[in-house]
């Protein structure tokens, strides 16, 4: 039996194995003893024994990578077989890293693996604290790698960050890159690791938002990122915050997409009184409670215009201005609507004008109240009231303004854009056309688009001046168009 | 708006897009100066409680947008909240980022502005500035818009380790019910742009390491599962064709998942996750283990209840069982079980010793499952239907109830 002492370092082993295989020794007749400290190794062979052993020993390549890795790992058996699988591959079994499942080989790539996956773990998990440090910036991380991989992997650090000044403190060792070399010093307690970076807010943001609620999976998570590196890794701090909120995350969603949060009982189509005048209408329109959107919405609005206006102008609801001030499209989108009908040529004080529902639907957000669309339930509830305007006003050309109106007096199947500016018969009205609602040219990203939408809209509301103009059913049309 | 509430917007928004691959590019590092590195191998540098990995800063640099695609929670019509980041916010966030070790690079998509190349001029002023200013080294992936001009595209090549076209939706006929703007044919001709140019590039390169390269990563693409009712072999025979016609390194398929503010024209149900799952796999069976479409969906979609090789296996029971010291690659490949490197493991083994079962089990092999299907020297199966037990008949609701999304897990 052999002792061999030696530096625990590929290097210094790959020298002595040498060295030992030329001198015949078979696994079972050496005992690998690690040194530590500075002590120099002994000498065992002299200088042309080793030279000759050097030309002698023929392995393949990938024996060599795979040792260099296998010298990293923690394990102190690992000198051990990687001598006895260099004997084997030496002694009649060249092929023997073909044969995966023979038990060195095997227990070879399992060392293997694990050191690869630490290797690959330390390049993903390092995360780098920005401080000032003698008038300049460096970068530092505290890592704690399961193998002794730092020497291993920090030219790939350098590689990748060769523009900054950066450390890797471990336990262990400490890689340095100051910009023009690498530098290696020993292991250093966790306590000098810096505690904070003016960026890792901004990351945890980023974090907490590409996280998909609706498909929470936390042992594919677990799986790739162990409990283990939790402590070294800013973001997991927002972890359980955002396994809590998942599922009521997930279900918002859902509710509201289609608002069944609320039961169904709580909807129903409101009772209008049978009459056909608009001020009975709109007296019982004011204590209306068919929908829950009564509660949280300062009044009703009613539609307001001549009792036989030919035009009637269906929007989608009121918005924060109509709700205070109880009078449709008097806010931005009101505005806008103005103007485009001057410019088609249409009075507005001759055309009945109304919402599809009669509420404000909002959500808090800040201190403003955000218009919310109104969901199927609230138009389905509210739609007798607009029936019963239809049914008072009579229009001869009925303009649906924006999906929400299109939807409550035409159902589902129609589509804004591909169907506006046409003419439609519909049960309420034989001139009936949809067009897109004037708070959408409000959203639109830009100037530019905003006036290509702008005249669209003129344009289909040209088209029903035109309708308007037609007819020569007595002077009220005529007296209705402005001097076209 | 502050930096921080546009990035959880930007991000929220971007998120839909499963693609995070930051590999498959060539080798480069910034010893010669610049910032960054890749060597051809991904890297997640986090994971999400999804068990998505974070490697690239997946972000839109805004989500205003003039198209109208009811399964996208930006489309025009939607109440979402809209942000936008001005191409300098993107490249400090990147680099901040970066520097860090937080991510590997780059995912930049963008919402359409005003017009297609007008928003593609936008995503490439980021990606060229990264380049050219910053002399950044990482991984840039961008989305390209099929309706911007050609000579845009082809600087975003240039730029860029990965560009990807969504083709959305299965078939033409969904596209014109779900995204009326989107256009099979232009996203096709769009993406054979692409891969001619993408193939110029590496037989120059073979000529001459110095040639410029052209998205070195390839083009990848991405469909909705779940949207519409188009059946499993009509996604995959979609998908066989992209992979066939432009040599797409990638189709990601995406479970549609309830998006706030939906159309109605949409499932409202928990994300079809099993059936993204089996769609992978089938994915995987036709590019690597010469499986033909027709063969995996016999019965138009894919069973849920067992995976597409094994319900292989059970409808043609007189293949098996396999014997692995004598089977070739391609009948191995068969055996539910046995994956790609481990059928070439066993191809080396035999050439040295007899295959046993010890020696499957060192292999990681799962023994229950391929134990039907095999012999080797101390092992031949019963009957199969004796060994495995076929499960029972269960039709499961391909759109779970919303349940299995609110308690997680599958």
């Amino acid at each position: 039996m052999r002792q061999i002492t030696f530096a625990p370092v590929f290097r210094e082993w790959q020298r002595v194995a040498r060295e030992v295989l030329a001198g015949g020794l078979a696994p079972n007749e050496v005992v690998w003893e690690e040194l530590h400290g500075e002590q120099p190794g002994l000498g065992m062979f002299d200088e042309a024994a080793t030279q000759q052993a050097k030309a002698r020993v023929r392995v393949p390549r990938s024996f060599v990578e795979i040792a260099k890795r296998v010298a990293c790992h923690r394990s102190a058996r690992r000198w051990d077989l990687l001598y006895r699988v260099l004997w084997r591959l030496t002694h009649g079994e060249p092929h023997l890293l073909e044969v995966t499942v023979d038990p060195d080989v095997y227990e070879l790539a399992r060392m293997d693996k694990a050191v690869r996956r630490d290797v690959h773990k330390m390049r993903a998990f390092v995360r780098f604290r920005e401080v000032a440090h003698d008038g300049e910036t460096w970068f530092i991380a505290w890592f704690e790698p399961a193998h002794h991989i730092v020497e291993l992997n920090a030219p790939f650090f350098r590689d990748r960050f060769a523009g900054m000044r950066w450390s890797i403190l471990t336990p262990d060792r400490c890689a340095h890159w100051d910009g023009r070399m690498l530098s290696f010093t020993d292991g250093v307690p966790r306590s000098e690791a810096p505690v904070e970076d003016r960026v890792e807010a901004l990351w945890l943001t980023y974090y907490g938002s590409i996280f998909n609620p609706a498909r929470v999976k936390t042992h594919a998570m677990q799986a790739e990122m162990p409990k283990k590196y939790w402590r070294d890794l800013p973001e997991t701090a927002i972890l359980p915050a955002l396994l809590r909120e998942a599922p009521s995350r997930t279900a918002e969603m859902i509710v509201r997409s289609r608002s069944k949060a609320a039961p169904a009982d709580e909807f129903h189509p409101a009772p209008v009184p049978d009459s056909t005048s608009l001020t009975t209408l709109r007296k019982a329109a004011l204590g209306c409670t068919a929908c829950p959107l009564y509660r949280n919405a300062t009044q009703t609005v009613f539609g307001e215009g001549p009792k036989h206006a030919p035009l009637m102008l269906v929007g989608e609801q009121p918005g924060d201005q109509e709700d205070r001030a109880g009078r449709a499209f008097v806010g931005p989108a009101g505005q806008l609507l103005n103007r485009a009908l001057a410019d088609a040529g249409i009075d507005r004080d001759q055309a009945y004008v109304t919402n599809a529902v009669k509420h404000f639907k909002w959500e808090p957000r800040g201190k403003r109240r955000l218009h919310a669309k109104p969901g199927s339930r609230e138009i389905a509830a509210c739609r007798p009231w607009l029936e019963a305007e239809l049914a008072a006003v009579k229009p001869r050309v009925l303009v649906l303004l924006g999906g929400t109106a299109a939807q409550s007096v035409l159902g589902s199947k129609v589509r804004v854009l591909r169907d506006r500016g046409q003419w439609i018969e519909s049960e309420y009205c034989a001139r009936t056309m949809i067009t897109v609602h004037p708070s959408s040219l409000l959203r639109a990203p830009d100037g530019e688009a905003r006036e290509k939408n702008y005249e669209a809209f003129v344009e289909d509301l040209k088209t029903v001046a035109r309708e308007l103009a037609k007819s020569g059913r007595g002077d009220r049309c005529q007296a209705f168009l402005i001097d076209p | 708006m502050d930096l921080e509430r546009k990035l959880s917007i930007l991000a929220d928004a971007a998120k839909y897009d499963a693609s995070c691959a930051s590999s498959g590019t060539t080798a480069r590092n910034s010893r010669a100066g610049g910032m960054g590195s890749t060597t051809g191998a991904g890297i997640c540098h986090s994971y999400t409680p999804d068990g998505r990995c974070v490697s690239l800063l997946k972000v839109l640099l805004t989500n205003y947008c003039i198209y109208d695609c009811l399964y996208c929670i930006n489309r025009v019509s939607s109440g979402v909240q809209r942000a936008r980041f001005t191409p300098d916010e993107v490249v400090k966030l990147t680099m901040d980022f970066y520097r860090r070790n937080y991510i590997e690079g780059l995912f930049l998509s963008s919402g359409i502005i005003r017009n297609p190349d007008y928003t593609m001029e936008q995503v490439l002023q980021v990606a060229r500035k990264l380049r050219q200013e910053h002399g950044f080294k990482g991984y840039i992936h961008l989305k390209t818009i099929p309706e911007a001009s050609p000579e845009l595209i082809e600087e975003a090549g240039r730029w860029a380790d990965r560009l990807s076209i969504n083709v959305e939706l299965p078939t033409p006929a969904d596209l014109d019910v779900l995204a009326p703007e989107k256009n099979l044919t232009r996203i096709r001709g769009a993406m054979t742009v692409i891969e001619r140019k993408i193939t110029q590039s590496k037989a120059e390169r073979r000529e001459s390491p110095k040639a410029p390269v052209f998205s070195p990563a390839g083009q990848s693409t991405q469909m909705i599962v779940g949207a519409t009712p188009a059946d499993d072999r009509a996604i995959l025979t979609q998908a066989a064709s992209l992979y066939r016609e432009h040599k797409l390194r990638r189709v990601y398929y995406s479970a549609f998942s309830p998006i706030p503010d939906a159309s109605s024209k949409l499932p409202l149900q928990a994300p079809p996750l099993v059936r993204e799952h089996r769609l992978y796999q089938a994915d995987w069976l036709i590019r690597f283990y010469g499986f033909e479409v027709s063969e995996i969906t016999e019965s138009r979609n894919l069973p849920l209840d067992i995976d597409p090789k094994l319900a292989w296996a059970l409808r043609h029971p007189a293949v098996f069982p396999v014997d692995l010291n004598r089977a070739s690659r391609e009948l191995m490949l068969r055996v539910p079980g046995l994956g790609v490197r481990n059928v070439d493991r066993i191809l080396a083994i035999r050439r040295w010793h007899k295959l046993r079962l010890d020696d499957l089990t060192r292999l990681h092999v799962p023994m229950r499952k391929v134990m039907p299907f095999i012999t080797t020297v101390d092992h031949s199966p019963h009957r199969i239907e004796r060994t495995m037990r076929i499960p029972e008949e269960r039709q499961l609701d391909l759109f779970d109830p919303a349940q299995t999304a609110l308690t997680g897990e599958l």
